[in-house]
Parts: C-alpha cells; structure tokens; sequence
C-alpha cells in the first residue's frame, strides 16, 4: 500500500509542478520572449522588431503549418546587472519566457547554476541541422559557447572605438580625422579641449555604478593596449605591471580635470553620459558601436544628435604606446555580444527553437536592420548590409580584425566588479599603488588563490 | 488556535529557520554554487564581521536610525503635533493633510519626486539656492536620505503624538502656565510623564521600521562607492546585486537579532512600566 500511496503523491507533486501548462482550451500555444529592451526606450528598435515583425510573422507561419501559436514579448529596460538579476530568479524558479535574451558573458554562470542548459539538450536534434550555423563565424558563434556547448544563438557583435565631437574639435584646434597612436594622444588631445572650455574633455567608464561598462569599455580596452589579457594562459591578472599602467591613465584624466569623476558614481551615471555628449558637453567618448547605432542615432535614439553623421567621429583605440598592444598591436578593441537562449523549462521547447532560429533566420536578421544597422551574426546578411553605414563598417573591417574577447568563464563577472572597484578607487583619489594592490587581493580570493593569478 | 501556529510555522519559522540554514553555506544566485552549494559553517559569520564594508554599512545604518528615526522624526513629529494642538480646524487639517500625504504616497513616486529635487544637473534644489551642479546625492548621501526618511515618515510620530496629547488635561497645562511654568517646563513636568507610554511605544516603532527600511535604495542605491549603503541595502546589493545568497542569509540573520534586541527592550519595558503603574 505505502508504495502506491508514495506514487499517486509523486504523480499529483510532478503534476503540480507542471502547473499551468501553456496549452489553452482552443488548442493554440503562447510562447514568451523577453528582452532587455522597450518600445521608447532602452533598445527600442530591438522591442519594436520584435512586437511589429517577428511576432507577427511568426504566428503566420505557423498558422500556415496548421498551428495555433500566440507569441508575446515582455519587455524590460533597466541596467543590465538588474536585468540579469531579474532573468536569473526567473529560471532559478523554473519560470520565464521561453526565449531569453542574455550578455554572452552571462552564458557560462547560468549554465553552471543549470539555468540554461545546451540548445540540443533541450529541443533535440534538429539545433544541429540549422541552416544559420554555416552562416556565423566561429568568433561569433563562441559568444553562445560553454566548454564546448552550444547554449545559445548570437545576435551579434560589436566593437569599441573612442567617439569624438568634430565640433568641439575643431574649436580645440584638432583635426576632424582624429587618430591618437598612444595613450599620451589622448591625454594631449583632452588638454586642448580643456584650455577650449569644453566641459568634460574625456569620459572613459569608470567605477561600479556603471558596472559592465566601465569594464567593457574602459579598463579591458586599456589592459589590451597594455598588452595584457584579462585571462591569458589559465590565469587571470593580478595588480600587474600593466594594470598598473591602465589605473594611472584613469587617474591622469580623472585627477587633472579631464573627467568629470562624479559622473562615474552617479547612479545613472551612463546614460547622463551619453545626454551630455549629446549636448556637446563631452570632447572623447569611448563606447560600442551600440552607442552609434542606439544613442546618438538621429531617429531612435536614447540621446538623438541629428547631426550625427557630420558631427560624430570615431578612432580605433589606441595601445600604450605604438606596439605595446595584445599580440604587439598598435591598436585595440574588445568584442561582446548578446545572445539569446531557450528556457529549459519551457513547455514547448521544439516550438520554442523554432521561434529563435526564426528570429535568427536571415530574412529576420535582414528585417531587423530596417530599424537599424548593426553588425549582426550572419556573414550572408552583413555582406548585403553593412556597406549602408560607414561607422559600422568600419567597425566590421578595421576593428573586428583586431578585436579582444572576454573569457567564458563563470566567474568573470566577478573579477570584472573587482577591475570596476579598482578604477572607482582611483577616480576618488586613491593612489594607483594602493587600488592595485586592493584589487590583487580581491582577485585572488575569487580565482581560488595567488596560483591562479599572474602578476 | 492550531491553525494559526501553523501559519507562523509556515510564513515565519520556517523562513527564519531556512535563513540560518543559507547562512551557513556558500549558495550562490548563478554558477556552480548555485546547483551545488556546500556547507561552509560559519565562514559567512567571520567574513562578514571581518569585513570593512558591513562593519561600515552597521555603522551607517546607527547613523540612520538615530538621525532620521529618533531625533528626526520623533522629534519632528511632536513638534508639529504640540504647534497644532490648539490651532484652528483649517490650519491643523492642511499641515496634517500635507505630511500625511509624504506618509501615503507610493515610494517609488516619492523616490522619483525626490531625485528630481535633488539632481546634479536639473535639481529643484539646485534651481531654488543658486547652486547649479552641485551634487548632493554625491557629496552628502547619508544626509540626504536621513532628511528623506524624515521628511517620508514624520506623519507617523506627528499622528501618535496628536492623540497622546489629547490625554493630557487641558486643566494641569492651564494651572502649571498660571503657575509661572515655561513651556519647556510645562512639556517635562505636565505632558512628557502623561505621554511616557507613547514616546516609547513610538521610538521602538520607529526604530525597528528605520532599521529595515529600503526606500533610500531607489535614491541612492547605497553609493557612491558604499557611502550610504545602509544594512537592508547592503544585503541587497551583496545578495542579488552581487549574487552572494549564502552571505546574505548570514548577514539577515544578523538583521533578525538585532531586531530581536530591540523587540526584547521594548517588551522589557512595556513590562516594567505596567509593574509601575498597577499598584
């Protein structure tokens, strides 16, 4: 008798935990994507493809094959540490939509806490068939990667570049075609903004308020030109000579009146930033391509320039010193990339990778460019597309080329808040010594002791 | 009777219990500890008493309670209940509906309200002193969200103290003023022993609520830099911020004593004050 008794609770508990099933009275299923971005907001022309093209389209195949399927989108748009906060409860408490949009970096933590697990695993074997993998560099592809496994499908990637206003240039009294060939180049070029009354001559991310992007687009780009990785050769790197290096240059600008150090601990820090260069408040600018395609973009934008294309320049950023790069190069970038995911607790996982490889399809990647170029993860559609925007591609052929990855590791994000904490600590006047040495430490105790860190 | 123990064995003893349960391992929001956490006794406990950021954030949390808690609101409170005892149906009714309205709104509309009066670049504040770019979420966090939490939570005390002193008769303030009593005298001798109950009542009150209060997140987030990371705010951060559920269990526990100490005071004296006033 106990067994039977044990077995009917386990069915009504597994039961149970079924829950509502997604599978409503007239036969037809709802699938949920989520994202990162909102209709007049933050990622805006991503929400608006997603509602006014994929959905639709979508839901008229399916109707074509017979299928009833709604498809809804829950949109968000706050900082992405929040954002992955949100995502990460969601499948800690195997709920969520079933198509999620994640950072590539957050790719390897969730897989280890078993949130996401291998894109085959969930909706079988048709993943390894899909047309679009011929179609996506092997650089690219590794951003949805884990020790070997494909977790999710690339949207994309980017590059980092220093931006510069050529009005404000000009009034300085420098060129238009702007190109600094060491740290130094910028520091001079700061300077002469600065005796030309321009407000913040140089913004470079800093501190943790701004979080990934002070990594991102400060201290990985300057280790790189520092000629230093943050994880080479199974070690991660310590208070270095090179970083070092990267935490004087912070402390140069931020302690001479070439930054304005407040900005970096505001709480909404970076989007001011971004506002402020806009206003022309802001000479040098070191940002993503996201900043040319999403920010100042004329139409779309969070802080519209309608003057972008005259107004805006851009440079490859600079080494240490010509040569003193990663790989002896004499200028660097670093690359990222969002991917998106399956929830392994949805209800329709085959139905749900057939909605990502549709959003991944090239008629879907070439439909999202109508709202705006970017560099998207599919060779076949680049090829079409990029000769439309000049920034991007320039970003496609000069800066790719030379580009960074960070490393898939579950713990970088941790180590990232370290380097973060470490640029704070300078910008409000610590000496470089001091944060180094901070940051050594605290490095240490994440990686699991001094053995696995070079210094 | 039973079902409400089981209620509190669900909803309250089990969470705690749960609480010291996370607190005593290395569970994690995401990554391998998060599948997998592992019992680490009371590492938590000494990383945190060890470390400078909660040894801060305590200290922090003292600065709040005390300012905006007991010197701010209280004090403010009965200010304004004693100015308004005597006055005019009108006037008393606007005042009160005014900092009721602080106690009322939604917080994330108040938080709004307040950044927008506090802002580097287009603050009211700045706009009305002349003092454009100055900082003041930067330059002065803890103040600004003690004058925050006073200004948010004063209604509280002002309504307590109100009704306290409608048990004080109008008859004793009247003799002792013919008796040549100064108000301050007239408060210590007259009103404060009539109202000892309340004033207790309302500091403990305040107090525990003070200590546990996360509206100041959605002005400062607990910067710059940790400057106004207060306990709730902290955990937040160390917990899901930074995904550290096992020391965050560790450090609510904490919380949970410390409250624990407070609610012991004041039933301590809710007792004592009962043995006085029976015979």
């Amino acid at each position: 008798m106990r067994p039977v008794l044990a077995a009917v609770a386990g069915a009504v508990l597994v039961l149970a935990a079924c829950g509502t099933g997604s599978e409503s009275s007239d036969g037809s299923v709802t699938l949920i994507i989520t994202s990162n971005a909102i209709s007049g907001g933050k990622n805006a022309e991503t929400a608006d493809w997603t509602t006014r093209w994929v959905i639709p389209e979508f839901e008229k195949e399916q109707k074509a094959k017979g299928r009833q399927v709604h498809v809804l989108f829950q949109p968000s748009g706050v900082d992405d540490e929040q954002y992955k906060t949100k995502i990460a409860l969601d499948l800690k408490s195997h709920a969520g939509a079933d198509v999620i949009d994640v950072d590539g970096i957050w790719v390897g933590e969730f897989a280890q806490a078993g949130y996401i697990k291998p894109l085959s695993e969930v909706a079988g074997p048709e993943v390894d068939s899909w047309e679009g993998w011929n179609q996506i560099p092997k650089a690219v592809q590794g951003l949805g990667i884990f020790e070997d496994k494909k977790y999710g499908l690339p949207q994309g990637t980017d590059g980092r570049v220093l931006y510069f206003n050529k009005d404000l240039f000009k009034k300085a009294g420098l060129p238009a075609d702007w190109q600094p060939t060491s740290w130094q180049e910028i520091i001079h070029a700061g300077n002469a903004l600065k005796a030309a009354g321009v407000p913040v001559p140089i913004q470079l991310n800093a501190g943790t308020a701004m979080g990934e992007a002070t990594t991102m687009q400060g201290a990985l780009p300057l280790l790189a030109g520092a000629g230093a990785q943050i994880w080479a050769d199974g070690k991660w790197t310590g208070g270095s000579q090179a970083l070092k290096d990267v935490l004087g240059f912070y402390h140069q600008i931020y302690t001479t009146g070439l930054g304005d150090p407040k900005l970096q601990q505001e709480a909404q820090g970076r989007d001011k930033s971004f506002a402020q260069f806009a206003e022309g408040k802001i000479g040098i600018l070191a940002e993503g391509d996201y900043f040319w395609r999403a920010v100042v973009e004329p139409k779309a934008g969070v802080a519209p320039m309608q003057n972008r294309d005259a107004a805006v320049g851009y440079a490859l950023i600079p080494s240490e010193r010509p040569g003193s790069g990663i790989r002896g190069q004499d200028f660097v970038s670093m690359s990222g990339g969002a991917v998106r995911v399956l929830n392994p607790n949805s209800k329709n996982p085959k139905l749900a990778w057939e909605l990502l490889s549709f959003m991944h399809s090239a008629k879907a990647t070439t439909s999202q460019l109508a709202g705006a170029a970017r560099i998207t993860s599919r060779t076949d559609v680049n090829d079409e597309v990029l000769g439309v925007d000049p920034m991007l591609k320039f970003v496609s052929d000069e800066v790719l080329p030379i580009t960074a990855y960070r490393p898939p590791l579950a713990v970088y994000p941790e180590v990232s808040v370290a380097l973060q904490e470490a640029t704070a600590a300078v910008v409000s006047g610590k000496t470089v010594d001091e944060a180094a040495a901070a940051y050594q430490q605290k490095v240490e105790s994440l990686v699991g002791g001094a053995a696995n860190v070079a210094s | 009777m039973l079902p409400g123990l089981v209620l509190i064995g669900i909803f309250l003893i089990f969470p705690a219990l749960w609480t010291i349960y996370l607190g005593l391992t290395d569970y994690r929001l995401t990554g391998l500890a998060a599948a997998n956490p592992q019992v680490v006794g009371l590492d938590n406990y000494t990383t945190a008493l060890g470390d400078d950021r909660f040894r801060n954030s305590l200290w922090l949390t003292v600065q709040y309670v005390l300012g905006s808690a007991v010197v701010g609101q209280a004090a403010l409170g009965f200010a304004i209940a004693w100015m308004l005892r005597n006055r005019p149906g009108p006037v008393k009714r606007i005042t009160e509906g005014l900092v009721l309205l602080a106690w009322i709104l939604p917080s994330s509309v108040v938080a709004f309200l307040w950044i927008a009066l506090l802002d580097r670049d287009e603050g009211t504040l700045n706009a009305l002193l002349h003092t454009p770019g100055f900082a003041w979420l930067l330059d002065y966090p803890m103040l600004s969200i003690i004058v925050f939490n006073i200004w948010r939570g004063t209604a509280f005390s002002m309504m307590l103290y109100g009704a306290a002193l409608e048990n004080v008769p109008p008859s004793h303030l009247e003799t002792a003023r013919l008796a040549g009593a100064s108000t301050f005298q007239q408060l210590r001798d007259v009103v404060f022993p009539r109202i000892k109950g309340h004033v207790l009542t309302n500091l403990l009150l305040i107090s525990l609520w003070t200590f546990n209060d996360f509206t100041s997140f959605q002005l400062t987030a607990g910067g710059p830099e940790g400057r106004s990371e207060i306990l709730p705010v902290y955990i937040y951060n160390v917990a899901l911020s930074g995904g550290q559920l096992g020391f965050g269990a560790a450090i609510s526990f904490l919380v949970l004593l410390i409250n624990l100490v407070f609610a012991f005071i004041y039933l301590r004296l809710l007792r004592d004050r009962r043995k006085v006033v029976v015979p």
